[in-house]
């Protein structure tokens, strides 16, 4: 048995565990929990959170090369805690994992990375912000200015970011419910940045310029114990509007969404004002995954379709999902990136 | 038809079963040493072949320290510098090797924890779990770490996070290496850039223990052939004279009209029954010799190579099978001379062409065995490689034992020549009439004394070798490892404060020759001069030395990189010295080089001393690690001494010889076991030339003594030769099969009492195998001799 897919096994264990996607079921238990009460504070929250269980900082980038090709580029770094604290040395319950990908229209790339806490091998600072995790980084003087680089065995990129907006607070101030039962995480976002730097692939360097989207949380329970996956839409309009939205599966769904105006200003949408069908599934990784969408928010005359750029976009990694760029088309126009987990095969 | 002449062809074995015991036991013992020796040598390469696969040895490209261990900020800067290394710290508690890893940079693969009900990550990682074999946790000292069983970790393994392993060891914040994952980053530093101190070694083909302990392994394995060959000659013995005695039933059967070729097939096929029957008993009384011994085995493994073995016995097809095909190989080839001459014996002919075959099978034996003899003389002096040397050896070996009848047939008519009196002519004329029936016993006796004469001068060659080179290399009382500088110091403001001399032990890994290399510098003092000897060397190669006016190399390099005693070493870049000396490196599988102290400060100024030699008075010992303990915090795992080092490769040594005391033991039995068979179907076929003599006035009794002492005289004979083709084994063991394998040549010594207790031990075999005939001659009733007189021949 490989001690790295148990270990995976263990800290993010399968739907087959009945605890929701990824662990993300399993109850609090000694962990931080949540609360309306609690306000986010700034830089402070850019931070690690150690007491909560489960936290992640999630990018994702929609690029164009000079040429006009469509590039997706995804940097996560997410951080698991088997005990409600810190730690220094190698005996710390903090662990680390870093995703990063690149989607072209015919390729995808995807690198992983694990590691401890407590060593210097990976972690976060809030102030000067940085995320690191070996050789991959998000790092800048403050959280609007930042420079992002990954590696794998085929590919790199090296991206400045600049943010154009505040941040966005999800649901309540920051306060995301995720169940009908309550289940609950801190969530805020920079939904505007502006990307200009270069994607290394097999055929060269390319220099690409865009929009990225960071999406901050954490959680100690996130999900309800008969969700088993979710559907997570980031859509950015020509018209400067945008809109997060996801459907968590379960014995029944649970949606919510987060409207975002052109000037930032975010209004939280109720369950059942963001609406997603699937319309074309593909076949990946022995898995059928649906590729394209029909998304509706009536509330804001929004009839769109969302289709992959790339619909092989697998993270093959120790816990698999599908991530990747995806274009709208329909009432608005723009484009976004899609995550689709607890796929079975 | 088939049936009538099975019963026909069977009906001889019922009427002697003696032979047919002898036919099934001479087999069953050959296999069953060979098979057991092949049991032992499985079990020892699957345990390091699962070893290799929980340290990841082998298939990935290691980092280490030039010096001392890896800070675990290298570590955590080469993984910021896109290096895919994982680090892992190894070391003992008590008799147990824990290997600390961290399963989250590991290449797949590495460190196989099961993944059980139960399995508590927290625990793993907090207050830590280590998982072992049952035995090997049973063994560990009392950690205060829960242990988990985890069967498919490697045998006398302990794996646990590396976290906890450096607890454990007393060892915070160390890594002895880091291995290199298939994947790096594509914007990959150079390693140089990143960490300086730090060399990268590619994977090594086949692992480091696997090669060191190649050597034992042959050893067993030649032990085990000759055991088998011994057991072979009984078996061609039993068959031989099966078939002779059969010919009269073969001509009957043929006679009233039964096929030849079908009666060859018949036989055949009884034999093959047979082989199989005498192959499943030796396969599992192989098993029982290899389950008594391989305790001892694995622990002189893991003394002599730090390899770790089982010590319980998996049931595995491979020795299974070999073991069986070994049985009925031998079969084939130990009867395929008795079928062929049946295929060719005339239809009429008689039984007592036997004797005159006997004589001309001589003639052609003693021409084969000159002809294998030179053969053997002339691989020693031209041979090349392994192969060669392997071919000498069998090449001596039964052009020895082929020699054995014409020089017994010498010295007998010479003694017969020399004899005064009927009764002493007629003992050498009948010895010299019986040898012809008794040569394939006296020829397995011979084999077993020179394989026993040859493989115990080898082990006691390599343990006067090996303790010696340990006298030369452990001459400090005490050797201490620091943990890095400020504690160096420490430990040498201490020990000097004590009165002791310290021998700081300075050495870099290089490579040399396209071969990995240490050198070492060495601060001139008498323990040196005193304690190590050259292969060759210079004159006044000591003095060059502290002038820093050369190098000595080990005689691995030497051999290997063709070098010669003045021939110029590169040192290092613009530092090129010559060779002053060679010395013996046993069982180090990489060259080395010593320089002067003051040289290796000024060409390696970055390198200090973290390991030191203290030279104190064996008293006082005790009282200077308690000192350093206190005043240092040296760790009592960083202290060695000599003393104890020394027992302990004592004690492996000890443990060797019980193995090569039980396989000595072993093959004398089965060639004693040859002696009684030969006898006993001689006996019978003796009665003619016996009842003259008893008739002419001799007892029964006194037939029954010249007999025994008959028996006695031969074995005597047969040892005086074995002893020259024992020692012409060991010298091929030790001086061409160890230098083609190993790159190293042991020096012979001999044993002259070992031989002698050898030789006691053959006598008393062949003595207590023909007491029994004896025994029954002297009780043999007289009608059956005076029977001899009345029948017709």
């Amino acid at each position: 048995m490989n001690a790295k897919v148990l270990l995976l096994l263990i800290l993010f264990p399968m739907q087959t565990m009945a605890q929701g996607f990824a662990g993300l079921g399993t109850t609090a238990g000694d962990f931080a929990t949540p609360s309306r009460e609690t306000l986010l504070e700034f830089p402070a929250d850019h931070g690690a959170h150690p007491a909560y269980r489960i936290e992640w900082w999630y990018l994702t980038a929609n690029l164009t090369g000079q040429d006009g090709t469509p590039y997706g580029l995804q940097w996560t770094l997410f951080r698991s805690a088997l005990a409600p604290h810190d730690g220094q040395g190698w005996d710390t319950p903090q662990l680390w994992m870093g995703h990063a990908a690149v989607t072209t229209p015919t390729q995808h790339f995807v690198a992983e990375r694990l590691a401890r806490g407590g060593i210097g091998q990976a972690g976060v600072a809030a102030v000067p912000f940085a995320a690191w995790i070996d050789d991959w980084s998000m790092k800048g003087v403050d959280f609007d200015h930042l420079r992002l680089t990954a590696s794998g065995s085929d590919f790199a990129y090296d991206v400045g970011l600049v943010a154009q907006g505040p941040l966005v607070l999800h649901g309540d101030r920051g306060f995301s419910v995720k169940s009908a039962a309550g289940q609950a995480s801190h969530y805020y976002s920079q939904p505007s940045f502006a990307v200009a730097g270069t994607l290394t692939l097999p055929e060269g360097a390319v220099s690409v310029v865009g929009t990225a989207w960071l999406d901050r949380e954490w959680s100690s329970q996130p999900l309800a114990a008969d969700q088993t996956g979710w559907d997570w839409f980031s859509l950015s309009f020509d018209s400067g509007e945008k809109v997060m939205g996801f459907v968590l599966r379960g014995d029944r769904d649970f949606a919510a969404a987060t409207w975002i105006a052109s000037d930032g200003r975010a209004t939280a949408l109720p369950d059942g004002a963001f609406m997603a069908v699937p319309l074309v599934h593909h076949r990946v990784a022995g898995r059928e995954v649906p590729v394209a969408w029909r998304v509706r928010l009536p509330d804001r005359a929004v009839d769109v379709t969302v289709t992959a750029l790339n619909p092989d976009a697998w993270m093959a990694t120790s816990v698999p999902y599908w991530e990747g760029p995806v274009t709208i088309a329909g009432s608005h126009h723009g484009v976004g990136y899609l995550e689709m987990t607890g796929y079975d095969n | 038809m088939n049936r009538v002449m099975l019963s026909a062809l069977f009906s001889h074995w019922w009427r002697n079963p003696m032979q047919l015991f002898t036919l099934l036991a001479g087999l069953a013992l050959g296999t069953a040493l060979w098979s057991g020796v092949q049991a032992i040598n499985a079990e020892a390469r699957a345990s390091y072949d699962t070893a290799a696969a929980t340290l990841g040895s082998g298939r990935y490209a290691q980092i280490t320290a030039r010096q001392g261990s890896i800070s675990k900020l290298d570590y955590v800067a080469l993984r910021r510098a896109g290096w895919d290394v994982s680090p892992v710290i190894e070391g003992r508690l008590g008799p147990v090797r824990i290997v600390g890893i961290d399963p989250l940079t590991a290449p797949a693969g590495i460190g196989p924890v099961p993944l059980g009900e139960g399995f508590d990550l927290t625990a793993f990682f907090g207050t830590g779990q280590v998982f072992a074999q049952a035995e090997t946790l049973a063994r560990l000292p009392k950690t205060g770490v829960p242990g988990i069983v985890a069967p498919d970790v490697a045998p006398n393994t302990a794996i646990t996070d590396i976290g906890v392993a450096q607890r454990l060891l007393g060892r915070a914040g160390q890594i002895d290496r880091l291995l290199v994952g298939p994947e790096p980053s594509l914007t990959r530093r150079p390693l140089g850039e990143v960490a300086p101190g730090l060399v990268q070694s590619p994977p090594q083909a086949g692992n480091d223990v696997a090669r060191l302990t190649d050597s034992f392994h042959l050893n067993l394995t030649a032990f085990g052939l000759l055991s088998f060959a011994v057991g072979l000659f009984i078996v061609h013995g039993a068959i031989g004279l099966a078939f002779e005695q059969r010919r009269p039933v073969v001509r009957t059967l043929r006679a009233l009209g039964a096929p030849l070729g079908r009666l060859i097939v018949l036989m055949a096929t009884e034999l093959l029954v047979l082989a199989l029957v005498a192959g499943a008993f030796g396969v599992a009384l192989g098993y029982g010799v290899a389950a008594a011994l391989l305790p001892d085995v694995a622990a002189t493994l893991r003394g002599l190579y730090g390899a770790d073995v089982a010590g319980q016995l998996g049931f595995r097809a491979e020795w299974w099978l070999s073991g069986m095909g070994m049985a009925l190989a031998g079969t084939a080839v130990a009867a395929a001379g008795a079928l062929r001459s049946l295929a060719r014996m005339p239809l009429l002919a008689g039984v007592q062409t036997r004797a005159l075959g006997m004589a001309w099978r001589g003639v052609g034996l003693g021409r084969l065995s000159v002809g294998l003899l030179a053969l053997a003389g002339a691989l020693a002096v031209w041979g090349q490689g392994l192969v060669a040397g392997f071919a000498m050896l069998g090449a001596l070996l039964i052009g020895g034992a082929l020699a054995l009848p014409g020089l017994l047939a010498v010295v007998l008519r010479w003694a017969g020549s020399r004899a005064r009196g009927p009764v002493a002519q007629w003992f050498w004329a009948d010895t010299q009439a019986q040898l012809p029936g008794r040569s394939l016993a006296l020829m397995a006796l011979l084999l077993a004394m020179a394989a026993n004469v040859g493989v115990s001068t080898m082990v006691s060659s390599f343990r006067l070798t090996f303790t010696g080179f340990l006298d030369q290399r452990l001459a400090s009382e005490l050797y201490v490892n620091a943990d890095d500088a400020p504690q160096a110091r420490m430990i040498r403001t201490i020990a000097e404060a004590q009165g002791a001399v310290v021998l700081p032990i300075l050495s870099v890994d290089h490579e040399l020759a396209g071969m990995p290399a240490e050198i070492y510098g060495a601060r001139d003092h008498a323990t040196y001069r005193d304690n190590w000897r050259f292969l060759r060397s210079v004159p006044g190669a000591w003095d060059a030395l502290a002038r820093g006016e050369g190098v000595l190399v080990n005689e691995q390099l030497f051999r290997r990189a063709g070098l010669d005693l003045g021939a110029a070493v590169p040192v290092a870049q613009g530092v090129t010295l010559p060779v002053l000396g060679v010395y013996g490196d046993y069982g180090n599988p990489v060259g080395q080089v010593v320089v002067n102290a003051a040289v290796f400060a000024r060409t390696f100024p970055d390198v200090v001393a973290l390991r030191f030699g203290l030279r104190v008075d064996p008293a006082d010992v005790a009282a200077l690690r308690a000192a350093l303990r206190l005043g240092a915090t040296v760790a009592d795992t960083a202290m060695v001494d000599q003393a104890a080092i020394k027992a302990l490769s004592l004690a492996v040594f000890e443990r060797t010889f019980t193995i090569t005391t039980a396989l000595n033991v072993l093959t004398l039995a089965v060639a004693g076991f040859a002696i009684l068979m030969s006898l006993l179907t001689l006996a019978v076929m003796r009665l003619p030339q016996l009842a003259p003599v008893w008739a002419l006035g001799l007892t029964r009794g006194w037939l029954a003594g010249l007999d025994l002492a008959r028996a006695v005289v031969l074995a005597a004979l047969t040892g005086a030769l074995a002893l020259p083709l024992g020692l012409a084994l060991a010298w091929a063991l030790l001086a061409v099969v160890n230098v083609e394998a190993f790159g190293w040549r042991l020096p012979m010594y001999v044993f002259p009492l070992d031989y002698l207790r050898l030789a006691v031990f053959a006598l008393l075999a062949a003595g207590i195998a023909a007491a029994w005939p004896a025994w029954q001659l002297s009780r043999l009733q007289p009608v059956r001799l005076l029977g001899v007189f009345r029948h017709e021949r």
